[in-house]
């Protein structure tokens, strides 16, 4: 039991905690905003790949590392428009549809990538975002070692606090909000419930991007066909797991962050030896479906989430 | 119209006479693609240096999911393909069932035994070379953890990890060895990010050299350690290039001489098992300019009288797939 006690207490647990929780709070917003809109986006997966497939070789090429990002985004936003066209105007099924542009967007990357480095056998890598030092806070004795995090990972923070500020502190916010519990309300209110609901997911999709960019521009330095695995489906689940607020999906995305972390460390502590291991790889995947069902009973979900909105139906 | 026939009269005829000149033989990379810089790129170097040498070409193909296995195999046998060469055990079973459909076609699978007149085998003593860059981890250790992080819990990657404890043990009998596993998982194989989460932990718990047996995932420990100033080791190519003076060494399985010998046997491949260990140079470990410094001569010498002991049968590397135990660590 003291060991366990030993790893929560020690600052490169946290440290690594934060490091797995970021590119989950970036995508998770993204499916927030696009859920709260009224719209499923299971395209996460495969947008987080293109994300992470197109900042690393914006960055390949000579751009800066946030110019990376801003690719990753740009590249997202484009699925999200091509996603928002077939479910908003269109109003196709928003599961067939989001599973179809994860395959398109997963093929994209693969084969782009073998396209444009056909022959490389020395990895090509990156030089990725570095840890920032904060002047006063990285000289704090255990704080400092626990918040040693590149650039990005404040990034997503940052956009948590935005999303959430937007959402609920701004009439674009509450117009989105609007949009996926009672469209026909908005329509009302002369506001367009089609512009609407495909900004949320263009949006949105751009940061599942950033997400996936993060794990090849800030966790990692090269890119790798199945790197994201499955970390997008794990983003749907939070955003439930989060009762579709941005502050508990954040908190949830740490949680499964700190299990994930936790698990690491005790496959290799003497608990390790008594217990399989396997029941620490399944820990976070456990935890988070005991946490869904306890957080989901009150949770409040957009009444008009994957009803499609045909102007003047009533 | 016509135009359109002649041309794919044309296209057939070359296709038919490039048939009978001589059967291309065929390559299928297992899951984690021709580049992983560990597994597969060494069996695509082996099937470049063959391409290089004789002028031939080959055909090659590259999985993208588990569905394509059986898919893959048929189609470049119905093509024509001779020898169909393919890496990793996870063809084995497939293999079984196209094998006696395509009685003329002579295949080879690298680390897995299939038992089919048409078939060659080619399997490694991982635990061997392992045992050997054990010994290196053992005598280069400071703190006295040393880590290994695997990447798919299957037998194989135990086997590396078991000769791995063994070495270290021998040359470090007071060293403490701290194993992971990625996951239970293809996808264990492809996630460098959760490589170099694992490598940090590890780091974290006073490990300062970690021996990676986890195709891409390997990748991302030795990133992970680079960046954390500790060493590490790399498996099946040569990867010591990858961080010049920070990688240990890397355990060699020659997968590209395997791939190589069976291109250079064509259609008159030997059916069979080959086993490739230490005594027929199919394992080893790397030595270059990139890890020059860190390998001092006592170490080599340690290792390389290990080397020839287990070569003339004097010392005996403990398989872990022969009976599916370990004597110098639990799994």
């Amino acid at each position: 039991m003291s060991e366990i006690v030993d790893i929560l207490i020690s600052a490169s647990f946290w440290a690594a905690v934060i490091r797995i929780a970021s590119p989950l709070i970036l995508a998770t917003m993204g499916e927030l905003i696009c859920e709260r809109a009224g719209v499923l986006n299971l395209g996460i997966e495969g947008i987080m790949v293109i994300g992470a497939f197109t900042g690393w070789m914006a960055v390949y090429q000579g751009m800066p590392l946030w110019g990376g990002v801003a690719v990753a985004m740009a590249a997202g936003m484009l699925f999200g428009l091509l996603h928002s066209v077939l479910t908003v105007p269109f109003g196709l099924s928003q599961h067939v549809v989001g599973l179809g542009v994860t395959l398109l967007a997963t093929a994209s990357a693969s084969f782009a990538y073998r396209l444009m480095l056909p022959q490389v056998t020395s990895p090509p890598k990156i030089t990725p975002f570095q840890p920032l030092y904060i002047p006063g806070l990285s000289d704090l004795p255990w704080l400092g070692a626990a918040l040693s995090q590149t650039a990005l990972t404040w990034f997503a923070f940052a956009v948590a606090g935005l999303v959430a500020f937007t959402l609920y502190r701004t009439p674009l916010g509450l117009a989105v909000r609007a949009v996926g519990e009672n469209p026909a309300a908005v329509e009302a209110q002369g506001l367009s419930v089609t512009g609407l609901r495909m900004g949320a997911v263009i949006v949105g999709s751009g940061l599942m991007a950033v997400g996936g960019a993060f794990l090849t521009l800030s966790a990692f330095s090269s890119f790798f066909f199945e790197m994201v695995n499955g970390r997008g489906w794990i983003c749907i689940a939070l955003v439930v797991f989060g009762a579709w607020k941005p502050g508990k999906a954040v908190l949830g995305a740490i949680l499964f962050a700190a299990f994930d972390a936790l698990q690491i460390r005790l496959q290799q502590t003497a608990l390790g030896a008594v217990l399989p291991y396997q029941l620490f790889l399944a820990l976070p995947f456990l935890l988070s479906i005991l946490a869904l069902i306890l957080m989901s009973r009150r949770a409040e979900v957009p009444a008009a989430l994957m009803v499609p909105y045909n102007k003047g139906e009533r | 119209m016509s135009l359109m026939k002649s041309l794919a009269g044309a296209v057939s005829a070359v296709a038919l006479l490039s048939g009978v000149a001589a059967a291309e033989p065929a390559i299928i990379f297992d899951l984690g693609g021709k580049f992983d810089k560990s597994f597969n790129e060494a069996a695509f170097n082996g099937a470049e240096r063959w391409a290089k040498e004789t002028g031939g070409t080959y055909k090659e193909l590259e999985m993208q999911d588990e569905a394509q296995r059986e898919q893959a195999l048929r189609r470049l046998a119905e093509a024509g393909a001779n020898p169909v060469v393919m890496t990793g055990f996870a063809f084995g079973d497939v293999l079984n069932k196209v094998a006696p459909d395509f009685p003329n076609t002579k295949f080879a699978i690298i680390d897995m035994v299939v038992e089919q007149p048409n078939v060659k085998s080619v399997v490694f003593n991982e635990h061997e070379g392992s045992y050997l860059v054990g010994m290196m981890a053992g005598l280069a250790t400071k703190t006295g953890t040393v880590g290994f992080i695997g990447g798919m819990d299957i037998p194989l990657i135990r086997k590396f990890g078991c000769g791995y404890a063994q070495g270290v043990l021998a040359a470090n009998p007071n060293a403490k060895v701290v194993l992971n596993m990625t996951g239970t998982t293809p996808a264990a194989w492809n996630d460098p990010v959760k490589g170099a989460e694992l490598a940090k932990g590890q780091k974290a718990q006073g490990a300062d050299v970690i021996y990676a047996a986890a195709g891409g995932t390997g990748v991302g420990v030795l990133q992970a350690a680079a960046d954390e100033g500790i060493l590490s080791i790399g498996v099946d190519s040569n990867q010591n290039y990858l961080h010049p003076g920070k990688v240990l060494t890397s355990m060699l399985k020659r997968v590209d001489n395997a791939v190589y010998e069976a291109f250079k046997e064509g259609e008159n491949l030997t059916p069979g098992i080959n086993v490739m260990g230490l005594a027929n140079d199919g394992v080893g470990y790397a030595m270059d300019e990139n890890n020059a410094s860190l390998v001092t001569p006592e170490m080599q010498a340690a290792v390389d009288a290990a080397a020839e002991k287990i070569k003339s049968g004097e010392l005996v590397v403990h398989d872990y797939m022969s009976d599916n135990t370990c004597p110098a660590a639990s799994f």
